[in-house]
């Protein structure tokens, strides 16, 4: 605080040119938004700028059909509201329950507008502090060794306002078209600007370019009216039920799969769009050729002088004309604002279209920069969900974690529990807990042991990316060993090309867990933190290096872990093995008798009846266990004829000689003698 | 157990080592195929090798070619080499020509011939060994026929070398390939000598041995000097094996008695090693040669079945009681060695021979289990936690619970204003431990039924865990009090029906209750007032202040909102508190204490006046002098780490001993142990703790001494004097004094884990190279071939055997619903395992 005090008085002696915040957030859409609520809910000073008049105003441009692809579950057969944030895409994070999506519409695929008058509401109900039309235009560094960065961000709106920030948080989204030039691109039409009524396309014959939701929803529109539609883009589909990717194309828009496959006129070509070229006829039909033929000619002598495939190849796919071309290429984020020293680099290959960024969602090249939001999905692209509303609400948390050990010295929330509790707190959090569904393979739960294992220390959703950083990152001690606890598909179920359906794709028996395939909850024990040098040596395709034991809790057809025996048992063993401690619940009486025969004590005696919370049971359940076998009755013991030692029967001493009483007096072996 | 198994593996290393440090012929072919030229041209001098000749086309003697040629490879192992040798047709030498020799086997030293055996000699590879040996041997073992050969060999031995003598029914068996085995690895050490007649077994055996079974004996012909002294002589107890052979020679090579100076703990000798126990002789400095002269005496009785050790306690600093004289090791790990007082040389032997009965009685068993666990894949997936179990058992039963009020987010807030006094029970609906407890707040809230203002209610925090998170729970199960305008008050107590009621019922008055007039603190102090808790008994506290020493009744006030709920409290500062106070001679600030039911009121002045001190002395003073341990109240008593002076009681203890114990616990207000007892018809698992103690339950009332806390030792207080103070006196002093031997020890086991977890880190490791990018190029295909056939969709290569059995054993397990019926069938079975435990 002091050292925001005397930064803000800086500004002050500087001149009135700045204005300063701790925190300045670009883009008042779900994610800035949503910044904004946890910085203004921890009481920091920060500001959001919206070039707009109001917040999101990419939903009030697209999708351009309005329907969005999130889904809105109203009902779950749950109460639980951590638990139906699983199936609830649209709603931000917040306390107040009017703010969850489901209050907003009724509609399982809401309207864009809807998610417009939310996000207008979030921003007004909370009272965030959004500046609505100001676009920031650029974006610069100013050295300044006593800030928590080293530099203060300076930013520049339309009107030539200047900022001054300590640390900038980026969730301008990707807004940016994606377009491709070829010879007469100049004829295509964007998807951001394209006629959405049908009737515009009646009797017409579309190519659209890409592949992705924008491209089928596109054509889902005009499926009825067109002559055929074909689409064309460099990569085969990918189904999002078949990638369990929610970027991928989802079932509701893929009418035209149906077409194609069902010889109704319409189809699917793969093909590089940078090869392709247009050429338009007299009567305006478009032709496809390739951008070869073009090369050594001088266009402007004529279409009749322009080779085109079928004059060489007479059964070339897309010979007949089109009467419309239309580009669904998607978006990519806006490079052009950042100055150079602030190294914002496009990822590589296919993350292209994001800024290249830690998996701790910092900017590679400037420190105390975060991105948030859609712009920040190249941590986990075609992976999880972290570029969307229902994915990127948890990442925004977790970097707002992050900010807060790192400039305000609140560690990490965490609870600690004794260690009896450790099998229990697994399971209420693999059952309820949105956030590890959702950004599954990407945020983890933590558990850090406390020394000797009597106790632990809970930490949700902690981005895995940089957990060899933790101690660091949370304030946290990992001194002891510590369990990691995430969601994952089978290793190799899912991908574009996968059959998703085959027989006995679900595994059933605890045994047999690790060959689970649908999400299911694994559990990661590393004695201690592993380094960063691990972290990059793990094995692909595996989130986190070669654990020190790892636990499958198999796969639920209802989602629903509690089983007793499938799930929770595994577990417990699991656990204790790790542990090396016995996590047995045991009823007053067992207590009773171990205090009198060991020294030690099992935890659950310990922790409960030592400390007089002792499980006492009612009669129907003593009994329960009397009859499983797991605890003696004594009342009809005849002491006369008593038994001899080693009979079976005798259950307690079946627990006894599990843990190796070994108590056998003298007297006794000189009875044996006797007889 | 697993020492004993080290020390068989060791011998083994052993042997093999032996057999191996032999040099080999020089071809490695275990059988060669040779011509009659090309087989007597290759042997060497030195290396001997069995021959036998074939006529090229064999038509018979198939079965002696199969046993010799399993053979060949034991025989390799003693640098025989076996030699096929085929006959050309027209050869008609010695060894090809005649018919005879065909039916022979023949063995060479060299060139030299040593012995011919008839095939029928051979006929398997038990036979062939010994009877291969037996010649190679024939210098090594003699072979007697009369006693008087024996002594013979006897008496030239004495005082030079020891002798092995074995008796075996028949040459050529398993015994005596045994014997001869041990003779090539011993047979320059000791003197084999072997004979196969009866006469001579019943000669030098005791009792009647079986003249079908071998028997070997080891005679110690070197410590024999005089010519007229008979060789000691210790038979080999077990079966003739090679290994028990190999055993027994290296006992009997071991030094007699071993002398040490070192903690016995850290002591290792080939007997521990070979799971044999080490007995310990305690000596002193001024009996030293005579405890040498028992431990000798000791050691021969006990060769072979233990080892026998001189210890010197005056080199030693040993923690134990001065009287011990004997100390047993055994080879179990974490096994504590047994201190004893014995009396004479046979209780020792004795003591070792039932040990080693009850050993190996325990082997069998374990055996038995280990296999069983083979079978039963470890029960692994069996429950064995007894709270889980008994849950899941009950999961069908309906609860009465019309009377508990369900709470949800909606109406948490209202429903707390309903009633002055509001319970709820936080829970969640999977977990074990919290359905047990709601299963006693059902019989909680039967019980309470219409008591007034008092409401009983439930929220499942699976269903709303906003609710719970912003009523600070975080662990299941919680019970809150929340009472309007007041702090919610957490229950501390125990998990069971009467507690919670009783908690319940004190929650209703305030806590400490202020007394306006005289007549109600003496009221209070006899438990009539207030009316709501008089039908409940209870020890009544009164704290009485005079108004000036507010401080002390801060400190009270305080202590009674921490003990809330678990003690009956009540207050009084009026005017006249003196009076009230000197009526039980004591002056304000006071505490009065009125235990059942104001029958006696004891007076007690309060010096400190700091809250956690207060609590500490009313928790204190609210114990018993005398108390009977139950599975409830044991806890409080052992937060005062103490030993336990506990009287176990068939029923209801007699009045002499409870007045006795009452006298022996109130001499001493500051004891050093809590002196109680136990009611066996009450606390019936009294009877596994006694059974724990002694193999038998020794006959009632039994008065013991348990240290608890510090050693875990048990003391017995001798059942034939009579329950008195005197006498208990008398015995705790020889108790402190050290003289006295505990009748058993508290397992010092840390609690493991019961049994161990899936290993899916192993089972994942060889699908894990699949997961490089090299290997991993080809694409996984799912054809659709064989719908339901394939077990994991043809991705075959990252499948391993498991999921193929469980196919195969539950049809097909998962989402199918085919596989719903053979699994809930294989849940049957595991039921049936249940019972059986």
């Amino acid at each position: 605080l002091g050292l925001a005090v005397y930064a803000g008085s800086l500004c002050a002696v500087s001149g009135a040119t700045f204005l300063y915040y701790d925190y300045c957030i670009i883009g008042a859409g779900p994610a800035g938004l949503q910044a904004a609520y946890f910085l203004q809910q921890a009481g920091r000073d920060y500001i959001t700028f919206e070039r707009s008049h109001a917040p999101g105003s990419f939903f009030a441009l697209y999708p351009r059909h309005r329907k969005l692809i999130s889904i809105n579950k109203q009902y779950t057969g749950k109460s639980n509201s951590e638990f139906n944030l699983r199936h609830d895409w649209n709603s931000l994070l917040s306390h107040d329950q009017r703010l969850l999506f489901r209050h907003y519409s009724r509609d399982f695929f809401p309207s864009a507008d809807t998610m417009v008058r939310y996000l207008e509401d979030f921003a007004s109900l909370l009272k965030l502090r959004v500046q609505y039309n100001t676009a920031i235009i650029h974006v610069t560094l100013e050295k300044n060794e006593q800030t928590w960065n080293g530099h203060y961000f300076l930013l520049t709106d339309q009107d030539r306002k200047n900022y001054k920030c300590s640390s900038l948080l980026v969730a301008a989204g990707t807004w940016v078209p994606n377009v491709v030039n070829f010879p007469g691109s100049e004829y295509v039409e964007g998807y951001e600007t394209v006629s959405i009524n049908p009737e515009d396309f009646t009797g017409q014959t579309v190519l659209i370019l890409g592949r992705g939701n924008s491209a089928f929803e596109t054509a889902e529109n005009i499926l009825g009216v067109t002559n055929f539609i074909h689409m064309v883009s460099r990569s085969r589909v990918r189904l999002s039920w078949a990638t369990h990717y929610v970027g991928d194309l989802r079932a509701i828009n893929n009418g035209l799969l149906d077409t194609y496959q069902l010889k109704s006129l319409d189809g699917l070509l793969e093909g590089d769009l940078e090869d392709l070229a247009i050429v338009k006829d007299k009567k305006g039909k478009l032709h496809i050729t390739l951008r070869f033929y073009l090369e050594n000619r001088n266009i402007s002598t004529g279409i009749d002088s322009i080779t085109l495939p079928q004059d060489e190849l007479d059964n070339f796919a897309t010979r007949a004309p089109y009467d419309r071309v239309i580009r669904c290429l998607g978006w990519k984020f806006d490079f052009s604002i950042y100055n150079r020293s602030l190294k914002m680099m496009p990822g590589k290959g296919n993350i292209k279209k994001y800024p290249q960024i830690k998996p701790s969602y910092e900017s590679r090249g400037t420190r105390g920069l975060f991105v948030l939001g859609t712009a920040s999905h190249s941590v986990d692209f075609r992976k999880s969900a972290g570029g969307f509303i229902h994915g990127f609400r948890y990442t925004t948390r977790a970097v707002h974690r992050l900010l807060e050990n790192r400039h305000h010295g609140v560690p990490w929330p965490s609870t600690v529990y004794p260690i009896t509790q450790l099998a229990n707190s697994i399971i209420k959090r693999v059952n309820e807990a949105s956030g590890l569904y959702q950004m599954f393979s990407v945020l983890a739960d933590i558990i850090l042991l406390r020394e000797n294992a009597t106790a632990f220390e809970y930490l949700e959703e902690y981005p895995i990316g940089v957990l060899a950083e933790l101690e660091m990152q949370t304030g946290r001690k990992a001194g002891s060993g510590l369990f990691v606890i995430i969601m994952e598909y089978g290793k190799n179920f899912s991908g574009a090309d996968k059959d998703v359906f085959y027989y006995n794709r679900a595994v059933g028996e605890a045994q047999h867990a690790w060959q689970s395939n649908f999400l299911h909850p694994v559990i990661y024990y590393y004695k201690r933190l592993p380094t960063e040098h691990e972290m990059r040596l793990r094995p692909p395709d595996w989130p986190l290096p070669r654990p020190d034991a790892i636990h499958h809790v198999v796969e639920d057809f209802l989602t629903d872990w509690t089983a007793p025996n499938a799930h929770i048992l595994p577990l417990r063993r699991f656990l204790e093995n790790c542990l090396s401690t016995d996590l047995r619940n045991f009823f007053a009486e067992s207590c009773f008798l171990f205090a009198f025969t060991h020294q030690k004590l099992p935890p659950s005696c310990q922790q409960g009846y030592m400390r007089m919370q002792g499980l006492l049971g009612s009669q129907e359940l003593r009994h329960h266990a009397v009859q499983a076998g797991l605890l003696q009755d004594y009342t009809h013991t005849d002491f006369l004829g008593d038994r001899p030692p080693d009979s079976h029967d005798g259950s307690q001493e079946q627990l006894m000689r599990d843990h190796g009483i070994r108590v056998r007096p003298l007297q006794h072996l000189v009875n044996d003698k006797d007889e | 157990m697993s020492a004993q198994k080290d020390g068989w593996v060791s011998s083994l290393v052993f042997l093999l080592f032996c057999a191996c440090s032999i040099p080999r012929s020089g071809n490695a072919n275990l059988q060669q195929e040779l011509s009659p030229q090309l087989y007597f041209s290759s042997l060497e001098a030195g290396k001997t090798s069995l021959a036998f000749f074939t006529p090229s086309v064999s038509p018979g003697a198939q079965p002696f070619l199969e046993q010799i040629e399993s053979s060949a490879e034991a025989l390799q192992d003693y640098g025989i080499s076996v030699v096929k040798v085929n006959c050309p047709k027209e050869d008609a030498s010695r060894y090809c020509g005649k018919e005879n020799a065909l039916r022979k086997a023949f063995l060479f030293r060299g060139n030299r011939l040593i012995r011919e055996f008839p095939t029928d000699a051979l006929f398997d590879v038990n036979s062939i060994v010994a009877n291969v040996l037996f010649a190679v041997l024939f210098n090594e073992v003699k072979y007697v026929e009369t006693l008087a050969d024996l002594e013979n060999i006897e008496n030239v031995l004495k005082g030079k070398s020891n002798m092995v003598f074995a008796y075996v029914p028949a040459t050529g068996t398993a015994e005596h390939r045994a014997v001869m085995e041990a003779a090539f690895v011993y047979g320059t050490i000791h003197q084999f000598v072997l004979t196969t007649e009866a006469a001579l077994l019943k000669a030098t055996s005791h009792d009647d041995h079986d003249v079908s079974s071998a028997w070997l004996l080891f005679c110690h012909c070197q410590q024999a000097t005089e010519p007229a002294q008979p060789c000691r002589r210790t038979a080999l107890a077990q079966p003739l094996t090679l290994l028990s052979i190999h055993r027994h020679l290296k006992l009997m090579g071991a030094p007699l008695v071993t002398e040490v100076a070192e903690d016995p703990e850290k002591i290792s000798t080939v007997h521990l090693q070979l799971g044999l126990p080490l007995v310990f002789i305690l000596s002193q400095k001024e009996t030293y040669e005579a405890d040498r002269r028992t431990a000798e005496f000791v050691a021969w009785q006990l060769l072979g079945k233990a080892g026998v050790a001189l210890l010197s306690r005056d080199l030693v600093d040993l923690n134990v009681l001065h009287q011990s004289n004997v100390a047993l090791k055994t080879p179990d790990e974490g096994m504590p060695i047994q201190y004893l007082v014995l009396e004479d040389t046979d209780e020792v032997i004795t003591l070792v021979e039932d040990k080693n009965k009850v050993k190996q009685i325990q082997e069998e068993e374990e055996e038995e289990e280990e296999n069983e666990d083979e079978k039963e894949n470890n029960n692994q997936d069996i429950q064995d936690d007894q709270v889980v179990e008994a849950v899941s058992r009950d999961k069908k039963r309906e609860l009465p619970l019309e009377q508990v009020l369900v709470l949800t987010e909606e109406n948490f807030h209202s429903s707390l204003s309903e009633a002055a006094q509001t319970v709820v029970l936080f829970y969640a609906s999977w977990e074990a431990v919290s359905l047990a407890v709601l299963r006693s707040y059902s019989e909680v809230a039967a019980r309470l039924q219409g008591t007034p203002g008092v409401l009983l209610s439930r929220v499942n925090c699976w269903d709303w865990p906003g609710l719970c998170s912003q009523e600070n729970v975080t662990q299941f199960p919680t019970i809150k009090i929340y009472k309007e305008g007041q702090k919610s008050v957490t229950y501390n107590g125990m998990w069971g029906t009467e507690e919670l009621s009783s908690f319940i019922l004190l929650s209703q008055v305030s806590c400490p209750l202020k007394l306006a007039t005289m007549d109600e603190a003496e009221e209070y102090l006899r438990g009539e007032f207030p009316s709501e808790l008089s039908s409940h008994y209870h020890t009544s506290l009164l704290g009485v202040f005079s108004t000036a020493t507010s401080k002390a009744r801060e400190a009270f006030e305080e202590a009674g909102n921490i003990l809330s709920g678990h003690v009956r409290m009540g207050m009084y500062f009026e005017d006249d508190a003196l009076a009230l106070s000197q009526k039980y001679s004591v002056s304000p600030p006071a505490l009065l204490l009125a235990r059942s039911g104001g029958q006696s009121v004891e007076g007690i002045a309060l010096s400190k006046h700091s809250v956690q001190d207060m609590v500490q002395m009313i928790r204190y003073e609210l114990l018993d002098i005398f108390p009977e341990i139950t599975v409830p109240n044991l806890p409080q008593y052992l937060q005062l780490r103490k030993p336990f002076l506990i009287l176990f009681s068939a029923g209801d203890i007699s009045q002499m001993e409870s007045k006795e114990m009452l006298k022996l616990a109130k001499g001493r207000p500051q004891q050093a142990f809590v002196a109680c007892w136990l009611n066996l018809k009450k606390t019936p698992v009294g009877h596994g703790i006694l059974r724990t103690y002694f193999s038998t339950t020794p006959s009632l009332p039994v008065l013991l001494w348990v240290n608890l806390h510090a050693g875990g030792q048990v003391f017995k207080f001798p059942s034939e004097q009579p329950i008195t103070e005197m006498n208990i006196l008398s015995w705790l002093e020889k108790l402190q004094a050290g003289l006295e031997i505990p009748s058993s020890t508290l397992s010092e086991e840390d609690w493991k884990p019961p049994l161990p977890a899936y290993d899916f880190l192993q089972m994942m490791e060889p699908s894990m190279p699949e997961l490089s990018p090299h290997s991993g190029a080809t694409p996984v295909q799912h054809p659709p071939k064989s719908p339901g056939g394939d077990s994991a969709g043809g991705d075959t290569a990252t499948r391993e055997e498991p999921s193929q059995e469980s196919t195969e054993e539950f049809g097909s397990p998962g989402r199918d619903l085919r596989g719903t019926a053979p699994r809930l069938a294989a849940r049957d079975k595991q039921g049936k395992r249940h019972s059986e435990l």
